[in-house]
């Protein structure tokens, strides 16, 4: 009896402590591995990315090799594609955009981190950070409608009577005053980047210590001094790492380039005539390309783009991330 | 004035000069944007269908397509997005697994949305024959899924370390220390994510393209092309029609304006969140 009780009270002991143990061990193993899966999806769709784009791109790739890449013809009609005229727009464009957008964002940031009182650099830093939220379409409706009416008229007319003359650039301005063209889609692109670079470069600045500026003060400069000399200084790896964040965005974004850029598939030297972008070209030409060589060969424009962001912003993550 | 002095003032006159820069850009955008967005505007919007070339009509079936891919694409995201970023906050810190899927985080962040309307075509609208509002809500589920899993991880290292050495000391289990007091804790945090990653999805039209396409008819089968109004603005506002680029800017007001207040509140919901537990204190 005595021995029957003691074997049941073990029983019972070895029984729950089993349960117990089970239950505990179960619970976690399941929600960890649930979790560890979900985020094993973000390498997966990434890698679906990079293959669907391979597949997709494979029939123009194998048909035009790397010369797919130096090619500017790209004629629907005759089936022979190459991206140069599509790459080069990408890259003007994104570049015009950075070459107005750092310096502007730079000024905005140490306006409103250095120079500003409080009650002004709040509001405004608000404001600034709304243009951000602001739709990539919207940003496209307003070029065509409001900016390049006025661009036309405002800008271009004047620099085919004053710019055109100018050495070595003045065939930039060379062209018709249409409105649209690279140029206003890099000027548009530049709007829709200098929030992020305000932001990141303001933030940056804002993590500089006290003591530093006090210091700099202390010894006479002047607030000019001060900046490019000890504060700029301290944050140059964010503030190139914001700079290349916001020319990696220029280079993908589509639906505002689509509406501002004019979509002509040529290389010309005046920037004011209509040219493409590889985001443009896809999203106007995707949903009316019939024949497989032609949706392949878009499909390997971005594949291209693919490649050239993905450089661009592991650039600028890691140069953000080593401070 | 001595040559200091004059290069002070012009680098502070030039950095004046580009904070207005920026907000003018602002406000023309705003302006256009109220002033003919307005004119197009009225209740035929949300009670009409959208109309053939040239004739009049509304957005109805577009804004209701919008809310059923946007919301389904966050319903999709967001359980899978907090479960990755409960994954990425609990890793070790030496962790080289979790310390590349974090940059490769950061690196679908920023794909271009249109290469995601792409993969999307390639692995949904290729392999079930159609284009089709699944299609759709899954693009917009890829590109919410970085930011919930991003924002999600951030919040949740916020959470101090004590109260889940408080959790583990009475004896529950790690995955219930994450899901009733970590959760609990972060969530408002979380819930931002969740919305900034609605504010961003709502007016992205690339992705779109491709994959819902657009429709004039009202429908809810999500196995059909779907209407939605990012592509409904971009095909009337590129069309010859002055009734249909009244739409489109009519649209754009709409979906900027719902766009706003979903950052608005984002930025407001964690301050309230604060100001209740602190009342609560008192």
């Amino acid at each position: 009896m005595l021995v029957h009780f003691a074997l049941h009270n073990i029983m019972q002991a070895l029984f729950n402590s089993f349960m117990q143990r089970a239950k505990v061990i179960d619970g976690d193993r399941v929600f960890f591995r649930f979790s560890f899966a979900s985020s094993i999806l973000i390498f997966l769709v990434l890698i679906g990315i990079i293959l669907s784009l391979i597949d997709g791109g494979w029939l123009a790739l194998s048909k035009f090799g790397p010369g797919f890449i130096f090619n500017n013809q790209w004629d629907p009609v005759a089936g022979e594609f190459g991206a140069a005229a599509a790459i080069y727009g990408t890259l003007v464009s994104s570049l015009i955009a950075i070459v107005i957008a750092i310096p502007v964002g730079l000024g905005t940031a140490i306006f409103l981190a250095e120079l500003a009182p409080a009650w002004i650099s709040k509001p405004v830093g608000m404001a600034i950070e709304l243009l951000a939220a602001v739709p990539s379409i919207i940003y496209g409706m307003w070029g065509l409608f409001v900016f390049a009416p006025w661009f036309s008229e405002g800008f271009q007319m004047w620099a085919l009577d004053n710019l055109v003359n100018l050495p070595l650039i003045g065939s930039w301005f060379d062209g018709p005053p249409l409105g649209i063209g690279l140029l206003t889609a890099g000027i548009i692109l530049s709007f829709m980047i200098l929030p992020i670079i305000t932001a990141l470069t303001r933030d940056a600045l804002k993590t500089v210590p006290n003591v530093v500026r006090e210091a700099a003060y202390g010894i006479g400069a002047t607030p000019f001094e001060v900046i490019t000399r000890v504060l700029l200084p301290s944050i140059k790896n964010a503030a190139v790492g914001a700079g290349i964040l916001g020319l990696g965005r220029a280079l993908g974004e589509t639906m505002a380039v689509a509406f501002v850029i004019g979509g002509a598939n040529r290389i010309e030297t005046s920037l004011f005539m209509p040219a493409s972008s590889i985001s443009s070209t896809i999203a106007q030409q995707f949903n009316e390309a019939t024949n497989a060589l032609h949706i392949s060969s878009l499909i390997s424009l971005g594949l291209v783009l693919f490649i050239l962001t993905f450089v661009v912003m592991g650039a600028a993550r890691l140069l953000l991330k080593k401070r | 004035m001595s040559m200091r002095k004059v290069k002070n003032q012009l680098f502070i006159a030039f950095c004046l000069l580009s904070t207005l820069f920026g907000l003018v850009v602002l406000s023309s955008v705003l302006y256009s944007l109220i002033g003919k967005g307005i004119a197009g505007m009225g209740l035929h919007i949300f009670t009409e269908l959208t109309p053939g070339p040239g004739s009049f009509g509304g957005l109805k079936n577009a804004i209701v397509g919008s809310l059923i891919l946007t919301g389904l694409g966050i319903l999709i995201a967001t359980p899978l997005g907090i479960l990755a970023g409960t994954w990425l906050s609990e890793a070790h810190k030496s962790s080289k697994i979790a310390e590349s899927l974090r940059f490769l985080n950061g690196m679908l962040m920023s794909a271009p949305s249109i290469l995601i309307g792409l993969f999307v075509y390639k692995v949904v609208v290729v392999t079930t024959g159609g284009f089709s509002g699944w299609a759709g809500a899954v693009a917009l589920a890829i590109l919410a899924l970085p930011i919930i899993v991003s924002t999600t991880e951030e919040m949740l290292r916020l959470v101090p370390t004590t109260l889940k050495e408080a959790g583990s000391g009475l004896g529950a289990p790690r995955w219930q220390v994450m899901v009733k007091l970590c959760y609990r804790s972060a969530g408002s945090g979380i819930m931002t994510g969740v919305l900034l990653a609605m504010a961003r999805t709502t007016g992205e039209t690339a992705p779109l393209l491709f994959t819902a396409l657009n429709s004039n008819y009202m429908t809810t089968d999500l196995t059909e092309p779907m209407a939605n109004l990012p592509v409904t603005i971009y095909q009337y506002a590129m069309s010859p029609y002055q009734s249909w680029n009244d739409l489109a800017w009519a649209g754009a007001l709409l979906i900027t304006s719902f766009i706003l207040v979903i950052n608005i509140l984002a930025n407001v919901l964690p301050r309230w969140h604060k100001a209740r537990k602190a009342g609560k204190k008192a």
